[in-house]
């Protein structure tokens, strides 16, 4: 699984990395994060509202962090 | 909306902790004067009119209300705005025409939820969806211009009234400032690449698909989110209206800042420009300078300069605006504030 954080490096998309950390080993997983902070990637998904969160190239979130609980659903489902 | 339609309706856990949180938060704010009043001049027994009793007593009673306003009112507003976005707002204001499209991005801004450090992809966002330049900066005017940390410590310092000057003529700027800033067709002085981004095909909604509960628990994450940031710049700015309060003199700046005094309102909103995102610490600070004689119209142009001219986000706009542009938009945006500050010096 590969996991892309977007955002421009604000509080908000490190605070939705360390929740997805988080979540991946509450479930067990491991994954391979990334961050996105060039603003043509990040526009590239169709986002307009940061941080959002592609997993396996598929945009699944955007503009919210969620706790690391309800990022589980998110991540468990692919 | 659609998960909580489909299943069969129950009073399930989240609405009883919601009821009995209410229900606690209306006891605990009626009773705190009282609580403080019994507590420092009663048990303590501080004389409530020398100037250590006072200070005391206003610090913490101020402390204590600001947090329990913040605290409930903070979570109303996102478990409300977790209802709109910015992918929302975007889509609504596609297609409209400058004016009414100025008045709904700005009534937008206001509650679509959207942080500072977003605000070059939803500017790019807005512009390859087709939205006007001009409507597109009264939305970028209007959300940071009315903070809600803002309205909701005035509304708890000073009354509604005050409050509702505030929302209301935050909007008119920002209704206001995009027009004008429409008319003087500025694309010019966008950066080219905007214009070339094409958005991706798939586009998440955040604010879909969420229940209920999920939405408390954002308004809980959010509410322990600005206080964690907010509470030191809280405390020190009560403590130093405490100590207004407590020492400096009646009218001490009704004759140095007064409603007459024509250099008030510049030098507040050019003080204003540095304090970026400090609203709960300058507000505490600037309730006890409005006790000692300092004009509304200043307060409020000083607010809005805390609030709305803000160096880092003039720095992050920079990635999609020319400097040209920046300088037009603080001079539009500066000079609205401005003739607030003097409006209501004159008329209040």
């Amino acid at each position: 699984m590969i996991i892309k954080v977007l955002g421009s490096g604000c509080k908000n998309c490190n605070l939705l990395e360390q929740n997805v950390i988080k979540a991946l080993s509450n479930l067990g997983q491991t994954a391979e994060i990334e961050k996105l902070t060039d603003y043509s990637d990040i526009l590239a998904y169709g986002v307009s509202s940061t941080p959002a969160l592609v997993v396996d190239e598929k945009l699944v979130l955007s503009g919210r962090v969620p706790s690391p609980k309800q990022l589980e659903k998110f991540l468990s489902a692919s | 909306m659609k998960a909580t339609a489909i299943k069969p309706y129950q009073f399930s856990k989240e609405w009883l902790y919601l009821t009995i949180s209410a229900i606690a938060w209306i006891f605990l704010y009626k009773t705190i004067l009282p609580f403080w009043d019994w507590f420092i001049y009663g048990l303590i027994g501080l004389d409530a009119t020398s100037q250590v009793g006072s200070s005391v007593h206003f610090f913490v009673y101020d402390v204590s209300k600001l947090f329990l306003l913040l605290a409930g009112i903070i979570f109303v507003v996102t478990v409300i705005r977790s209802f709109s976005s910015v992918e929302k707002t975007r889509a609504m204001l596609g297609g409209k025409h400058e004016g009414i499209g100025n008045l709904l991005a700005s009534g937008l801004g206001v509650i679509t939820p959207f942080c500072s450090c977003s605000a070059v992809p939803a500017f790019i966002g807005f512009v390859a969806a087709g939205v006007p330049l001009g409507v597109t900066l009264s939305f970028l005017i209007a959300s940071p211009m009315v903070n809600e940390i803002a309205l909701i410590m005035l509304f708890g310092m000073f009354g509604w009234k005050i409050a509702a000057l505030y929302l209301i003529s935050g909007l008119t700027i920002a209704v206001l400032a995009g027009f004008i800033l429409g008319k003087l067709k500025l694309e010019r002085f966008v950066e080219p690449f905007v214009f070339e981004t094409k958005l991706g095909n798939k586009i998440i909604d955040p604010s879909k698909g969420l229940e209920w509960s999920e939405r408390f628990e954002m308004g809980l994450e959010e509410v322990k989110l600005i206080i964690g940031k907010v509470w030191p710049y809280l405390l020190i700015g009560v403590a130093l209206g405490a100590l207004i309060h407590g020492w400096v003199p009646e009218s001490f700046f009704l004759k140095y800042a007064g409603p007459d005094n024509p250099f008030a309102v510049p030098v507040a909103v050019l003080l204003g420009i540095p304090l970026y995102s400090n609203a709960a610490g300058v507000l505490p600070l600037v309730e006890a300078l409005y006790a000692k004689g300092l004009a509304m119209g200043t307060m409020l142009a000083f607010m809005m300069a805390v609030v709305a001219l803000s160096l880092p986000e003039m720095i992050i706009l920079r990635r999609v605006l020319k400097p040209q542009l920046i300088v037009i938009y603080v001079a539009v945006v500066g000079t609205g504030i401005l003739a607030v500050g003097f409006l209501f010096n004159i008329i209040l």
